[in-house]
């Protein structure tokens, strides 16, 4: 006997392109193409979340990749989560000082107010810092009321702004979660571009009610922890597959002569592990040391939003 | 509920009567993009949830909204490379948002078979009038869209009834992708004098299980697909086998997997003087006239036809 009502078989958003209004249907072989100042075919973004894992999570309205997982007080996890904040992290700024990288640094509010010195020395060493939510236990989800996610939201601004006197408009949601009104509201708060969606390889308009967003595309399927933790493989598997993504980024470049995007999330308590940080400096620089291949920021993947 | 589906016989890999695909190949072989949609906001069924965070989980529909919009068109190209012709597993919504993406696919002269609606609507709980309501849906769509009489189907996201296979017999579909019991073709026990046959899918080299199962790395994929399918060839000079890649643009199309695919669907598509690159409904359609009934003569004289149809072991109404 069923017990589906007979509104399962409606299909109301059946229609020509998404079933939401932020984007068009654009396959990527129609966009017009894209350069960058400099030429550069293929572009590296290298995005470094910096994040506070409580030691007594809600885990409402889920628990965020990288929280505290053994009864209360799981003091393994809150130390090797507060290490990559403390090591990894630095061993990280060395890195990309030494290969020149220019990276971005995406600073939860609860970080910047705990370490505020973290956030400035990012800064002095010339990276850009984005905003990542207040912490990873502020999970952004349709549950939350206007007034709580714009707390949220200016909290967190407000908070890296007096650590380091920068009001970020770029955005990374916590966990990468959103409510159904969070882009408007990101947009609404001074938010110009986000990278939580991972819809495209190439940077979209993204429409709110409250105006436009950036989009930009950051992979989930090739970062650390999606190759290193959720699926178990060795450095120099994941080092093989970032190679093998940069060859054929930037030969589909040159056929489609329009820059391509090799996108990799790092966190420092994954990546920044001694034994781990040299295989991603190899990495890294294997992408760099290819011809025609260059770091990207935020500015230049905004500026190169189509109209 | 019945311990055992009773949906096709015991029917043991030893001795059995050859196949002999077109040509005298040994493989006959076959890729299966699945073209599919996940909604952003799903009703719920009470079987099973659609996403694992509350909506709208972004992070896993962005990613399969990133296999039409990039993914599906860098795996199109790697196929086109090699002449290969994809029988596709569609989202029959995908006609209506996606057309773009089914022009591309009817240039190519791809077949259609139905993957459901949506990959976010489940069989389960469906009552037969629902059901028959999908698969009437799932005929005429793509007949109007395409100008195709789907032949095959693929019940979405795997989800089925006790009566899923009786209706296809019933719809005059030929094939179905849903049962992974065997690496050839064989007869189902279905209702009514209509005949369907289950189609080798591969199960285990799809990409879904590959990375969202085995977490494996795309070298060691393309490795798993040369190795299945140097071992499919050998035992096809004995008797004709079937291999199926089924594929997720969202997942083999990222930069870092495409690469690798390609090198072995490049081995594989070397050797056609052994291999019948073809579709799924060609395949279907050579076995039932040339081997069904040899099949079903096999399984008689072994002594294992047993009685009744699908989830009717006693047969009767």
């Amino acid at each position: 006997m069923s017990i589906l009502p007979d509104s399962y078989f409606t299909y109301a958003k059946r229609h020509a392109g998404p079933d939401h209004d932020h984007y068009p249907a654009s396959p990527i072989i129609d966009r017009a193409p894209i350069t960058l100042p400099g030429g550069s075919s293929l572009g590296l973004w290298v995005v470094v979340p910096l994040e506070f894992f409580p030691l007594n999570p809600s885990g409402q309205p889920f628990k965020a990749p990288g929280a505290m997982q053994t009864p209360y007080p799981d003091l393994r996890h809150y130390t090797t989560r507060d290490y990559g904040n403390r090591v990894g992290a630095y061993r990280l700024l060395k890195l990309f000082g030494k290969l020149g990288l220019r990276a971005t640094f995406a600073v939860q509010g609860a970080v910047a107010d705990r370490y505020p010195e973290l956030v400035r020395d990012v800064l002095s060493d010339g990276h850009d810092i984005c905003a990542h939510g207040w912490d990873t236990d502020s999970l952004h989800h349709s549950g939350l009321s206007a007034e709580v996610e714009d707390g949220y939201i200016t909290r967190t601004l407000d908070t890296i702004q007096t650590a380091c006197g920068y009001r970020p408009d770029g955005w990374l949601s916590p966990a990468r979660a959103e409510g159904f009104a969070t882009p408007a509201r990101l947009a609404a708060n001074g938010i110009n571009w986000f990278a939580d969606w991972a819809h495209d390889d190439l940077p979209t308009r993204f429409r709110t009610e409250a105006g436009d967003l950036a989009a930009l595309p950051l992979s989930n399927e090739l970062d650390d922890w999606q190759i290193l933790i959720n699926y178990t493989r060795p450095e120099h598997e994941w080092a093989a597959q970032v190679a093998d993504a940069a060859d054929w980024l930037l030969d589909e470049a040159g056929r489609f002569n329009s820059l391509r995007l090799l996108t990799l999330t790092v966190r420092p308590y994954v990546s920044g592990l001694p034994y781990r940080v040299k295989a991603l400096g190899d990495s890294l620089k294997g992408v760099l040391d290819r011809a025609r291949a260059a770091g990207v920021t935020p500015r230049d993947l905004t500026r190169a939003l189509p109209a | 509920m019945h311990s055992d589906p009773n949906l096709y016989d015991f029917w043991p890999y030893r001795d059995r009567p050859k196949i002999t695909w077109p040509g005298n190949k040994k493989v006959a072989f076959w890729v299966a993009p699945n073209i599919e949609f996940y909604e952003l906001d799903p009703p719920v069924n009470p079987s099973r949830k659609p996403w694992g965070r509350p909506h709208p989980d972004i992070v896993p529909y962005s990613a399969r909204d990133w296999g039409n919009r990039v993914g599906h068109w860098r795996l199109m190209e790697v196929m086109d490379e090699f002449k290969v012709r994809g029988s596709i597993s569609l989202s029959v919504a995908m006609l209506d948002h996606h057309p773009e993406i089914i022009r591309a696919c009817v240039e190519r002269d791809w077949e259609f078979f139905s993957h459901g609606i949506y990959n976010t609507r489940y069989s389960y709980n469906m009552n037969e009038a629902q059901e028959r309501a999908v698969l009437e849906d799932s005929i005429k769509s793509v007949m109007d869209a395409t100008g195709q009489r789907i032949r095959g189907y693929l019940a979405p996201a795997l989800t089925h009834t006790e009566r899923t296979l009786d209706l296809l017999a019933e719809y005059g579909f030929w094939y179905s992708c849903d049962l992974f019991q065997d690496d050839q073709p064989q007869p189902l026990k279905v209702k009514g004098g209509n005949r369907l046959i289950s189609m080798p899918y591969s199960l285990e080299v799809n990409d879904v299980i590959t990375y969202g199962v085995y977490h494996q790395s795309p070298r060691a994929y393309a490795d798993a697909l040369m190795r299945h399918f140097d071992q499919l060839l050998e035992e096809g000079a004995e008797t004709g086998t079937v291999m199926c890649i089924p594929l997720h643009a969202y997942l083999v199309g990222h930069p870092h997997r495409i690469g690798p695919f390609r090198e072995a669907l490049r081995y594989i598509t070397s050797h056609r003087d052994d291999v019948w690159v073809t579709t799924a409904k060609e395949i279907a359609e050579f076995y039932m006239a040339n081997h069904y009934d040899q099949s079903l003569a096999d399984i008689a004289r072994r002594g294992n036809a047993r009685p009744g149809t699908g989830f009717n072991p006693q047969g009767g109404l």
